[in-house]
């Protein structure tokens, strides 16, 4: 593809997005990106994380971000989280312009994130004691989260007393106990293996049904981003772009058997297809990189 | 689980550590009546240990304890406060971290307790200079310590602390404080261990107080196994606060 042709291509992704922008604000937004850039300076110069990116995402949605490493991916969340500033184009929540964290977005993020000071339910009571709210009352209300997230019984323990996929699940549950009305989650189970991956993603799903929460889920595990989404939108690899948005029309509610119809297989392939590309050229810019870096 | 499997298993240990003290003090007390060793210089093992009811009956090593244990602690308090303050004072203000964070480290490492002359000008021979000295001696780690604690302090949980909008102050108590706690009792620990060995020095050297002055009268009067028996009992104390402090510290991160 000459330069020119991919700049084509990129005004059309561009204009496509702008359309279903469009569109979509007529329904229920609880979330939208518009056209928003964010450039960092590093010591090899301005790069441009994120290019021009614009979405939006309905209410009770469930839509996945996923692109290759180096998208801007945690950009895009930490912009939407309200956690970093600077960048061009605006962001609103419920039609609100987002200028710092929004009262109404819970955030899961990719490290580990729990408090090793507090035991599981003061943990996810966490939230609910910075707002003042008395000590029955939130663990009442942090007992039933962890109850959804299936770690009852565990509420007297110590995160380092139990596995990944538990604290996460306690990270989740401190976030829902806010109960944001928009669910951010940036690769909240990337560091697991792939059973509790699936095992995670089906009660995510359960508990994202029951709550009828908007949720944006960034990723790079295609399955994943299949097996849950409404929509996935692949991102391109730096400067991060919108690809093109894929909608998901497998039947809910969804479970892990989803994993193996025809039709799941068939969404993995198509996005894979747009993916591949994006992939092969991070990894031959990182290795360039590399091979820069050590002459 | 893991701390129960280790106290299983710390009995052979102390039976061994115990076990080896006590066999080589024997060696030592039979080469004293062999005359291998100089009994004028080394002092039988058993006469320093006959000498305890000696210490506590007639030069009030228990008082003495108390003297230098309120010394102790009033540096120690010092110690805590001021250093978890200087280091959170230096954490927040950026260029005051960066100009004195090297002098910091540099006193951190240096003898502080040759510096016990200005003490005394300033403070007299009085406990107030012993208290000044170990205060000055612990203070550093502390400092350093504080710092790197609040500094390592993950920033996803800070990201979490900005995600619920906490404000600066919560942000600090709710956790950056207790994140970087046990670092700073690191700190704290290694700051009491600092001022504890400087407050004995400088009661020996300017001959005031407690178990320090002792050691030096005795030494003087050539009293050897009054004098390592006084020594002995510094030892045990010293054994005794760290073990404590070391408790303290599992106490301030439970299940870690």
């Amino acid at each position: 593809m000459t330069d020119g042709e991919r700049e084509d291509e990129r005004d059309m992704v561009a204009a496509n997005a702008k359309l279903r922008l469009a569109a979509s604000r007529s329904a229920e937004t609880d979330l939208v990106i518009d056209d928003v850039s964010m450039h960092f300076d590093t010591r090899e110069g301005r790069i441009t994380a994120v290019d021009g990116v614009s979405f939006a995402v309905e209410r009770g949605e469930f839509v996945s971000i996923i692109g290759p490493s180096g998208c801007g991916k945690s950009t895009v969340f930490n912009i939407l989280g309200g956690l970093i500033g600077g960048y061009e184009g605006t962001v609103s929540v419920g039609g609100e312009i987002v200028t710092g964290p929004h009262p109404s977005v819970g955030m899961v993020f990719q490290e580990e994130s729990t408090f090793p000071w507090r035991t599981v339910i003061d943990n996810v009571a966490f939230p609910l004691e910075v707002k003042g709210v008395g000590k029955v009352e939130r663990h009442e209300v942090a007992r039933r989260f962890i109850d959804m997230v299936g770690l009852a019984g565990f509420e007297q323990r110590y995160p380092s007393e139990l596995s990944g996929g538990m604290r996460q699940r306690v990270a989740i549950a401190r976030t829902l106990v806010f109960e944001p009305k928009i669910l951010l989650m940036d690769e909240p189970f990337a560091a697991l293996d792939e059973q509790t991956r699936l095992l995670l993603g089906d009660k995510v799903l359960k508990i994202q049904q029951d709550l009828k929460q908007t949720t944006l889920l960034i990723t790079h595990n295609i399955t994943e981003a299949v097996q849950l989404s409404d929509r996935v939108v692949i991102m391109t690899f730096r400067p991060g772009r919108v690809k093109r948005i894929v909608d998901i029309r497998l039947p809910r509610p969804r479970d892990g058997g989803v994993i193996g119809s025809e039709a799941f297989g068939r969404y993995v392939a198509e996005i894979w297809n747009d993916l591949r590309e994006e992939a092969s050229r991070g990894m031959a810019e990182s290795e360039a990189g590399a091979r820069k870096g050590r002459g | 689980m893991k701390a129960g499997s280790m106290k299983g298993l710390s009995v052979p240990p102390l039976l061994i550590g115990f076990g080896t003290v006590g066999l080589a003090l024997g060696l030592v007390e039979i080469m004293l009546m062999l005359g291998l060793l100089n009994r004028f210089v080394v002092p039988f093992p058993s006469a320093v240990f006959g000498s305890f009811g000696r210490l506590f009956a007639e030069e009030e090593l228990f008082e003495r304890l108390l003297q230098t244990g309120a010394e102790a602690l009033a540096a120690s308090v010092l110690v805590a406060v001021f250093g978890i303050v200087i280091g959170v004072v230096l954490y927040r203000f950026r260029i005051l971290r960066l100009a004195t964070e090297p002098w910091v480290a540099a006193v951190a490492a240096a003898p502080i307790v040759l510096a016990y002359p200005l003490f005394l000008v300033i403070f007299g021979r009085s406990a107030a200079t012993i208290v000044a000295m170990g205060f000055a001696a612990g203070l550093a780690p502390v400092v350093l310590k504080t710092l790197e604690g609040l500094n390592g302090v993950r920033k996803s949980l800070i990201d979490v602390g900005r995600s619920y909008n906490l404000s600066q102050s919560q942000l600090f108590w709710k956790i950056l404080l207790p994140a970087a706690v046990p670092t700073i009792f690191v700190g704290v620990r290694l700051g009491l261990v600092f001022a504890l060995i400087n407050l004995i020095g400088v009661e020996f050297l300017i001959n005031f107080g407690g178990l320090g002055q002792l050691i030096n009268d005795l030494a003087e009067r050539y009293d050897l196994p009054a004098m390592f028996a006084t020594i002995v009992f510094v030892v045990l104390v010293s054994v005794v606060i760290f073990a404590a402090l070391e408790r303290m510290e599992r106490w301030f991160r439970p299940a870690r």
